[in-house]
């Protein structure tokens, strides 16, 4: 551990601490809500009213706001999952594994969001609700993989042998990541390539841009928020028997 | 006793084991079998269409039949003990857990390969397409069974494993189904396939490198 300056340590070494995650947690809610609705506001009335409809597809492009952050936390959640599951089945905290499986459930629904809004689009667009592309059908092997994690955790009794599984589990689903995030770029899709992350500039105007990178990191605020609830609701089930969950009820009664 | 002579003595005392309960080699293949011949009945004999989705239809029963046979990869040594045996022997888990998934392989995996080219004539495949199918059976059945052996090993513990089993592993061997199943389409229609050809080899160096690693560790998660 000479790599990690104390600081930090000392920082990582509380914070994996429950009680003090509890407390934290707790503290930092309303701070996260606020934040999360000064992004999310502005990207809904930019995306949705001040952006100008596209030349091309008129006012149905506007779905991107949901689907383009759905789709991009998709992926973000998978790898957190992935990361926190590592951690927790190395180093053997509690925490990073209940992470890990808190996690599981928002990341299967944002890539069901990002499924659906991008079928939504497709019927009038690509006049088809479905075709079976490389993106598309990566997306939803995607979404396999994240029910397979959450029916593994559900099928072991033991939560903290469950949590070694769904790590190992998630582990080698990473590698179908770089498929659907290079998907695109690999194969010629129907699904069109990246128009954001692109090494010169983005090829789509600014007004259009702005709403959209405010929605994402809406998104991923969402997804702290959500995260972190059913993180703590996690902790208590887990901790039920433990001293300072007793200590806390009897100081809120 | 050496690594490589534990390693041999696995799969020959699970090559043996196999072939005192000949239905662990034939339910499979029949299974196989069975499942390809519901296809014209279910379609109806309509030629055409037969050999177009030919390589799809063989794939994808490969597929199931594989998934079918994983249970009995680590199910009987699980049962009576000689799991654990394996997992505390002085030698790495991971070495030891690939003799079991090769021998599981040229148990399960073999015969649908010897199986494959009389159901390819079944459905009215074309002559040149046959020695593509076998080509993608033979690099893709092993990584079957090098992938599945991760889902096995996470659920050999669980009393009711089956279907959870096939969520777990199914996804994972789309990429297969996916490269395989395109060579063979591709070969029948006369284009080249190298590069179909090349992939396939690429997720079997990959699995046979990698899987064993997950499979010893989820053992380990096993049978604690």
């Amino acid at each position: 551990m000479f790599l990690i300056p104390d600081p930090v340590g000392r920082f990582f070494h509380r914070m994996a601490s429950p009680p003090h995650f509890y407390a934290l947690t707790e503290k930092l809610m309303p701070w996260l809500v606020v934040l999360f609705l000064l992004l999310l506001l502005p990207g809904l009335y930019g995306g949705l009213v001040l952006a100008p409809p596209d030349y091309q597809q008129g006012d149905s492009y506007r779905i991107i706001y949901i689907h383009v952050p759905s789709a991009w936390m998709s992926l973000f959640i998978y790898m957190v999952m992935a990361t926190a599951g590592a951690i927790g089945l190395v180093w053997r905290i509690k925490l990073a594994e209940i992470v890990a499986i808190s996690s599981a459930s928002i990341g299967a629904s944002f890539t069901f969001i990002a499924l659906v809004t991008g079928s939504l689009w497709g019927k009038p667009m690509w006049g088809t609700w479905w075709v079976w592309d490389a993106r598309l059908t990566s997306e939803l092997i995607l979404l396999f993989l994240y029910l397979g994690v959450i029916g593994l955790y559900g099928a072991i009794d033991d939560k903290r042998t469950a949590s070694k599984a769904v790590a190992i589990l998630a582990l080698v689903g990473v590698v179908n990541i770089p498929i659907i995030h290079y998907s695109v770029e690999w194969w010629n899709t129907l699904h069109q390539g990246p128009t954001v992350t692109k090494m010169d500039k983005p090829s789509i105007h600014v007004s259009m841009l702005v709403p959209l990178l405010l929605m994402a990191a809406a998104f991923k605020l969402y997804y702290v928020i959500a995260m972190l609830q059913r993180a703590r609701l996690e902790l208590l089930q887990r901790e039920r028997n433990a001293q300072w969950v007793k200590a806390m009820l009897e100081k809120r009664a | 006793m050496s690594l490589s002579h534990a390693f041999f003595a696995i799969i020959r005392r699970d090559l043996l084991l196999a072939l005192r309960k000949r239905s662990e080699i034939a339910n499979p293949l029949l299974f196989f079998v069975l499942v390809i011949t519901l296809f014209p009945l279910g379609i109806g004999a309509r030629p055409q269409l037969l050999q177009a989705i030919a390589p799809g239809i063989i794939w994808v029963s490969a597929l199931l039949a594989a998934m079918l046979s994983l249970d009995s990869l680590f199910r009987s040594d699980f049962d009576d003990g000689s799991l654990e045996q394996i997992v505390l022997s002085p030698h790495p888990t991971s070495v030891l857990v690939l003799a079991k998934i090769i021998a599981h392989w040229l148990v399960t995996g073999l015969p649908l390969l010897l199986m494959a080219p009389l159901l390819a004539v079944f459905l009215g495949m074309p002559q040149s397409a046959i020695g593509m199918l076998l080509l993608t059976l033979l690099l893709g059945t092993p990584v079957l069974s090098l992938i599945g052996a991760i889902g096995v090993a996470l659920t050999v513990g669980l009393r009711r494993g089956g279907m959870l089993l096939s969520l777990l592993v199914l996804p994972l061997y789309v990429p297969v189904l996916i490269f395989a199943g395109n060579a063979v389409e591709m070969a029948s229609n006369g284009l080249p396939v190298t590069a179909q050809i090349n992939i396939l080899m690429a997720i079997l160096l990959m699995s046979l490198a990698l899987a064993p690693w997950p499979t010893a560790a989820a053992l380990k998660m096993s049978i604690s």
